[in-house]
């Protein structure tokens, strides 16, 4: 089954608009999101291929839906959840503790 | 639409990020000043400007332009250019009768080492369900109109193979040096989706 990252060839997504002077990163989160994926990468546990793939599963919907850090966040858990380095639990967990010390700008 | 996301991120992945991170570096597994250095590398040291060094040896050095056709890879390692995204390099040639353009329709594969991290239109569904479909009208949205005796050949990058887009040398640029040569070259030019107009100058 084609998953909905194959794109090539689909229609109606309309047109490119090319950013004018795009930044590298648009915000600060895209910035460590970047990085701790590649970092965690080093630790060796999976290659580029398993990266690849636990993004291409999300569901169709949240693929198109996500943007692209969005995307190797999501794969980036997939993979630490399912190596065993974190769990879902301990990552809930930390996400309510920084909502709740306000942590964020 | 992907404008409008940038300029209201969900807090949510904020926030997890923020959590993936603060338990990886409290388990010793990342380390904080490791993940800076990724940044600034990505950021400001690695871009189209390795690139446009490539192409313009490659105008410049017949010598050069074979071995880059030949093994891109190893060509473009003699400026240091290697490694992550860029492990099997191939140079595509433009000329007045073969335009290419590159695209990576399953993902955002892009060579880091020459260009960088690829622009948020690369990796997005527009750009990677057109290219292979209307590459006409993609290059058109992008401001390139080809006259139809030029072949158009679209490139669908792999996890292995990435390529580098060789632009044709503007006209009016016969003396000019490696260096003067090397700013006239676009990010998007190497993608094949832009063409490298004549200097002002010399216009």
């Amino acid at each position: 089954m084609k998953g909905a990252h194959d794109l090539g060839g689909k229609t109606g997504f309309g047109p490119i608009n090319p950013e004018q002077d795009e930044p590298v990163f648009h915000h600060d989160w895209e910035k460590r999101a970047f990085a701790l994926t590649l970092a965690a990468g080093f630790l060796g546990q999976w290659n580029l291929d398993m990266s690849r793939y636990a993004r291409e599963r999300m569901d169709h919907d949240s693929y198109l839906a996500s943007s692209y850090y969005e995307k190797w966040i999501h794969g980036l858990q997939t993979l630490l959840v399912a190596k065993g380095i974190l769990t879902e639990e301990e990552i809930e967990q930390r996400m309510r503790q920084i909502t709740s010390d306000g942590e964020l700008d | 639409m992907s404008e409008h996301r940038h300029a209201h991120p969900p807090k949510k992945v904020e926030i997890r990020v923020k959590a993936l991170e603060s338990l990886l570096v409290e388990k010793g597994l990342v380390d904080p000043l490791a993940l800076d250095e990724l940044v600034d590398v990505y950021e400001h040291r690695v871009g189209p400007q390795n690139g446009a060094k490539v192409v313009a040896k490659a105008w410049c050095d017949p010598a050069y332009r074979d071995r880059l056709l030949g093994d891109a890879t190893a060509a473009i390692a003699e400026f240091g250019f290697k490694g992550r995204q860029g492990e099997d390099m191939v140079a595509l040639e433009n000329t007045p009768t073969v335009h290419n353009m590159v695209v990576c329709t399953l993902c955002s594969c892009y060579p880091w080492p020459v260009l960088g991290l690829p622009p948020v239109w690369y990796k997005s569904p527009p750009y990677r369900a057109r290219a292979v479909s209307e590459p006409r009208s993609v290059l058109e949205e992008f401001g390139v109109r080809l006259e139809s005796h030029v072949e158009v050949r679209v490139w669908d990058s792999t996890a292995e193979v990435r390529y580098l887009v060789i632009p044709m040398r503007p006209e009016g640029t016969e003396h000019f040096n490696e260096i003067q040569l090397a700013s006239l070259v676009t990010r998007d030019s190497m993608i094949g989706t832009g063409i490298i107009k004549p200097p002002e100058s010399v216009q």
